[in-house]
């Protein structure tokens, strides 16, 4: 079972071995020695949710670097969602919702009155579990979040268009067509379409929440390979269902259980000398 | 025994089912019947083109227009009421207020359709028409505009309540996938979620014009009984409605031309009815099933 694993966090090496990723992770050890401040892009520290008197949340602490792939992994209900919502304050909607702690990114609190949510969510996209394309067009969709801004320069809008397409990896199937619904494309174009519209945006951050769980084994896998290439320039989080996934695609893997962050290091640690019992019960299929 | 008893019941059902259609059917053969041996007398033509309505007095005109434009008017007066105040309702209780504020006040809202039009039609005769005389100097004290602001207050749940379900039915993450972006609650209400309704929205303004332009009690009371072709809203008007009320309730000959002229209105009027209801049943058909 865990040689497994193994075997799937090297066969990732095979498909990226790219001068950029072989250059990523240089600056990694480079920034070890770099000062606390700078090295982490996200912090959380002593947080607690609660909806109603439920706490779904229990007291996490999590450093998250700049331009990483982390994992969020733990059986259905233990909290990732509402963890990842935390970031772009996605749960602030929920009416009985209550959070306590400090969430920080790039060393600001977001969670501070004086943060405009907007101005937040353009440095924090998401993208969702299943693929939300608005019913407008291929283009309009993409352009959603320049035109919110109210950016009006059709050039600029068409250049950032193309180029999110082209990195979300659909230009080529849809440039013929982006006067299409966005509707009209399959599951796997849509999701490709909504990362791309995220992508738009230019924010820093990329938060996923099982962005592949609806989606056939190809789609995965395109998408699997598309996030891996992203890392080059977005910090991203994403919560998976699948281990396997989580062992292909990310750098450091987190397991949460019962509102608990059980254990947070890298990947290739989780799954092959976890710390704790309850994280190797589960990756193991022991449990969950 | 529990046999007879479904039969019995299904029979029932069935009749009554059948008995609406019978009673529809009837209806639309009669006015059909009673406007077709109208025209024999009076061409088409004529109907569609003279501007004069005078079925009552000595020198008759059969022009439907003066009582068509009435109707219009009026319908057009309380749409422009109904409209804008109908759908900032439905946004704020779809997109702003609370679930519990929502559950109260949709319900209260819907009370201003169950006022009997009587109370509405007298109110804008003694209240609204005074009131915005002192405003409006010239105004009679019978007009289509008092008519209109009241009928469209009387509509505004249709526009509203309807709206707001087809608001409420749009998925929630299209809404997140907005906010995502970092647009405002104002931006995602009006280039997400107002767009993703429309076809709700349409059907709800549909039926919303389709109530006005068969209301009869208020323009009947208010607006007056002078058939006129005007766009002006401040005189006396008469709409399709109102005349057949006034030739109904008046001392006309069975079997008379001037009796025959309440069907040709009438079939008129179901003749717009018909095609708006047909309007908002292929919208409704065609979006369907936009979120399966
Ligand atoms: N809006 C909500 N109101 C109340 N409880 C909620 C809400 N959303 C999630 N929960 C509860 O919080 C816990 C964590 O949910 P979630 O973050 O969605 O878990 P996961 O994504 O890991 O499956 C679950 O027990 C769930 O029932
Ligand atoms: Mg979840």
């Amino acid at each position: 079972m865990e040689s497994r694993f193994i075997s799937e966090i090297n066969g990732k090496k095979n498909y990226s071995n790219t001068m950029s990723d072989m250059m990523s992770e240089k600056t990694e050890d480079a920034k070890t020695e770099a000062p606390i401040a700078e090295k982490y892009k996200l912090q959380t520290k002593d947080v607690n949710v609660f909806y109603g008197d439920f706490q779904a949340i229990k007291d996490i602490s999590m450093n998250i670097k700049p331009k990483s792939i982390t994992a969020f992994i733990g059986p259905s209900g233990c909290g990732k969602s509402t963890f990842l919502r935390l970031f772009n304050r996605m749960n602030d909607y929920i009416e009985d919702f209550k959070m306590e702690g400090k969430i920080k990114i790039d060393d600001k609190n977001i969670y501070k009155d004086k943060i405009q949510l907007e101005q937040l969510r353009k440095e924090v996209g998401m993208v969702f579990q299943k693929p939300n394309p608005f019913p407008k067009s291929i283009f309009e969709n993409v352009a959603y979040g320049l035109k919110i801004q109210g950016i009006k320069d059709k050039k600029l809008i068409a250049d950032r268009v193309e180029k999110a397409l082209v990195q979300a990896d659909l230009w080529n199937e849809v440039k013929d067509n982006l006067s299409k619904s966005a509707l009209t494309l399959s599951g796997g174009q849509q999701q490709r379409l909504c990362i791309a519209r995220t992508l738009a945006v230019e924010p820093s951050i990329i938060l996923m929440d099982e962005p592949t769980s609806a989606l056939d084994p190809i789609s995965t896998a395109k998408i699997e390979e598309l996030i891996h290439h992203l890392k080059q320039y977005y910090t991203i989080i994403i919560v998976t269902h699948n281990m396997q996934q989580a062992a292909r695609i990310s750098d450091y893997t987190a397991f949460f259980y019962m509102g608990e962050l059980i254990e947070f290091d890298k990947t290739k640690k989780i799954f092959t000398n976890p710390e704790k019992k309850r994280t190797e019960n589960y990756i193991t299929g022991r449990f969950g | 025994m529990r046999k007879i008893r479904e039969f019995i019941i299904e029979k029932t059902l069935l009749s009554s089912a059948l008995i609406t259609v019978a009673v529809t059917v009837g209806i639309i053969l009669v006015l059909a019947v009673e406007a077709f041996s109208f025209f024999r007398e009076v061409s088409i033509f004529d109907f569609f083109t003279d501007t004069e309505w005078t079925p009552l007095f000595t020198k008759k005109h059969y022009g439907i227009l003066p009582l068509l434009t009435g109707t219009l008017l009026t319908t057009f007066i309380a749409i422009s009421v109904a409209l804008p105040i109908g759908l900032s309702i439905s946004i704020y209780l779809s997109e702003y207020a609370p679930r519990s504020f929502r559950k109260t006040i949709k319900p209260l809202l819907e009370l201003l359709a169950a006022v009997p039009t009587v109370v509405y039609g007298f109110f804008a005769l003694v209240v609204v028409t005074p009131f915005l005389q002192q405003f409006i100097p010239s105004l009679s004290g019978f007009n289509s505009l008092s008519a209109g602001i009241v009928m469209g207050i009387m509509i505004i749940p249709f526009v509203s309540s309807l709206s707001e379900d087809a608001l409420f039915a749009v998925p929630k993450a299209l809404r997140e996938a907005s906010y995502g972006m970092g647009a405002t609650r104002l931006q995602t209400a009006f280039k997400v979620v107002v767009p993703a309704a429309s076809s709700g929205i349409i059907v709800s303004i549909i039926l919303a014009i389709s109530r006005a332009i068969g209301e009869t009690m208020i323009v009947a009371i208010a607006a007056g009984q002078q058939p006129r072709l005007t766009l002006d809203p401040t005189v006396p008007v008469e709409t399709i409605t109102a005349y057949i009320v006034q030739v109904s309730l008046g001392d006309v000959q069975h079997g008379s031309l001037e009796y025959k002229t309440i069907f040709a209105a009438g079939i008129t009027l179901f003749a717009l009815t018909f095609l708006l209801n047909t309007l908002s049943f292929q919208i409704r058909k065609k979006f369907r099933q936009k979120y399966d």
